[in-house]
């Protein structure tokens, strides 16, 4: 049997049981929720009250209702995704790979005879589809909040160009894509979800950022602050929707240019994958 | 098909884990249509050599072949405690290209088809296991290993689990059972591997193993019981019980002789019976250890 024939049974298998597991149900609707609230209702509620909110601090009225516009979903799309989007999308990898040793299912499975690359490349893949799942339902709720707001604000409909939206789902599939796998690594390593979880999101939200505030002191530290994840997912979200516009938008940043951030991005993606097939294969499976 | 073909086999397998020596040097043949039995106390290193069987852990040296038509139950089910039994066995089915047919009749042989959609989480210990012989017997393996299978079963699961190893047996095929139930072995089992610290004790048929068929004596005075076992017997084939009998390694057809020699020499014969020692005898002696302290009955 090819390996591509025993990775498709093993997609099948894994869509099959991660469709099934509540975990995923609460990350991406912790998502959505997060994504709502931050993208349109906070904003939403300082437009119509007419105070500022802390988001959209130093900005007018039009300026707000124009962010909630269809023409606007790309960004608006996109601005989560740095941080609550990258730290849930790590989660839910770390969950995938890491319960995998803790309920003793990869034992279960490599038991039966499977092969282990083709078992984890299927797992990769089924995460990958939970990923792009995610973009598109996230797309498309923010397009259709979006026309109810115009339409109850008696707005015209300037559709966003299908340009800006296929840059905007690209973006978005790498940064998610990578902190998914970039879990899925760390729940391989430690061969369990608690401490995946842990070390992965204290990364995420504490260790990068005070790593960027030590760069601005020490030149070196700036320069290892440009190749890491968070930085790069940050700037390529940045580069895109612009940090001006992003100002207050945690993890949204301008540190490198867009390019450079896509590619160091594209890199953890594919080293991550490696990495996790090298640990599967070469470990024991207790 | 060679019906004597070996189906897994290990050649001075060792596992060290730092400077702990876990499995040594065990070489060890399961032959095609065979029950083999793996005997050993807790921490004797059965279940690391069978999870060096099935590729789950590296050996440190030698090797370790299983036919890759394999279902194991090893130490424990796991599964996913959020999808019912049927589920987690349709997800297993997914990876290896089996039918949802094939679920469910592994559901019905261990007797799990009416609770299928019960989520794996409120299983029973007992059901689990069960759970995980069934995974061991989908897409009808060459070789299925089943360490422990009746670990938390109860009387009447123990019964049913001896049941369906028979089964599989009549039908031929190779199982690979670790199990602390030495009668259980006793019964099932054609031939065993005694295993005790890590090292490969003894590898033979369970008939080898227990020594045959022996007489038991009970005759006084004493020492003259002893002079004419000894002399009919052999030195090596005469060995004292506790309670001041004697075991001759001699068939039980020679005990009209036996008896006679005992009369002529002047003994008086308070029993004469053909005597088996049991699998745990042997199991015991073999691994020294005392069964209230190390092995559960």
């Amino acid at each position: 049997m090819s390996t591509l024939t025993a990775t498709t049974r093993s997609t099948r298998a894994e869509l099959m049981r991660l469709r099934a597991w509540p975990a995923v149900w609460i990350t991406l609707g912790a998502w959505l929720l997060l994504s709502i609230m931050f993208g349109y209702l906070f904003t939403y509620l300082s437009y119509t009250s007419g105070d500022a909110s802390f988001a959209d601090e130093g900005t007018t009225q039009a300026e707000q209702l124009a962010r909630m516009l269809p023409d606007a979903v790309p960004d608006v799309f996109l601005q989560g995704m740095p941080m609550f989007g990258g730290a849930l999308m790590m989660v839910l990898g770390a969950l995938v790979a890491g319960n995998g040793y803790g309920w003793g299912t990869w034992k279960t499975l490599f038991a039966q005879g499977v092969r282990r690359t083709p078992a984890l490349l299927g797992s990769v893949t089924a995460l990958t589809a939970v990923v792009l799942t995610t973009l598109v339902v996230t797309l498309g709720l923010d397009l259709g909040i979006s026309l109810i707001i115009t339409a109850s604000e008696n707005q015209d409909v300037v559709m966003p160009s299908f340009g800006s939206v296929t840059e905007a789902f690209g973006a978005g599939f790498l940064v998610l894509e990578m902190w998914a796998l970039l879990g899925f690594l760390l729940g391989t390593l430690a061969r369990g979800p608690a401490l995946s979880v842990g070390l992965g999101l204290v990364w995420a939200l504490v260790v990068e950022n005070l790593l960027r505030g030590v760069g601005q002191l020490l030149g070196w530290v700036e320069s290892l602050t440009e190749v890491l994840p968070g930085t790069s997912a940050g700037s390529l979200i940045g580069g895109i929707v612009g940090v001006g516009a992003g100002d207050g938008t945690p993890g949204v940043l301008d540190t490198v240019p867009v390019g450079r951030a896509a590619i160091t991005v594209a890199v953890y993606l594919v080293l991550a994958v490696a990495g996790s097939v090298l640990l599967v294969r070469r470990r024991d499976v207790a | 098909m060679n019906t004597n073909a070996p189906v897994a086999t290990t050649e001075n397998l060792t596992k060290v884990y730092g400077d702990r020596v876990a499995v040594d040097k065990v070489t060890m043949t399961v032959r095609r249509g065979e029950v083999y039995g793996f005997l050993g106390p807790n921490g004797a290193g059965k279940t690391t050599t069978l999870r060096m069987l099935l590729g789950l852990i590296r050996p440190t040296s030698g090797t370790a072949y299983a036919d890759p038509s394999v279902g194991a139950l090893i130490e424990g089910p796991g599964f996913h405690p959020y999808l019912s039994g049927r589920a987690n066995l349709r997800v297993l089915a997914r990876h290896r290209g089996l039918t949802d047919a094939e679920v469910e009749r592994v559901l019905g042989r261990v007797d799990l088809a009416g609770r299928g959609d019960d989520k794996f989480k409120g299983y029973s210990l007992g059901m689990k296991q069960r759970l995980g012989v069934a995974a061991a017997l989908m897409g009808d393996p060459e070789l299925i290993v089943l360490d422990e299978p009746t670990n938390g079963l109860d009387p009447a699961g123990m019964a049913d689990m001896r049941a369906l190893v028979v089964d599989l047996a009549r039908e031929g095929r190779t199982v690979l059972l670790s199990s602390h139930l030495l009668a259980e072995v006793q019964e099932i089992c054609h031939r065993v591997g005694v295993i005790n610290d890590g090292r490969l004790l003894r590898e033979s048929t369970v008939a080898e193993l227990r020594g045959g068929v022996s007489l038991r004596i009970r005759a006084t005075p004493e020492p003259e019981a002893l002079a004419v076992a000894m002399r009919l017997a052999g030195d090596d084939g005469v060995r004292r019980e506790s309670d001041g009998a004697l075991l001759l390694s001699l068939p039980a057809e020679r005990a009209p002789d036996v008896a006679r020699a005992l009369v002529a020499a002047g003994a008086d014969v308070h029993e004469i019976t053909a005597a088996e020692r049991s699998l745990e005898e042997v199991f015991f002696e073999m691994t020294s250890t005392h069964p209230h302290q190390e092995v559960p009955a």
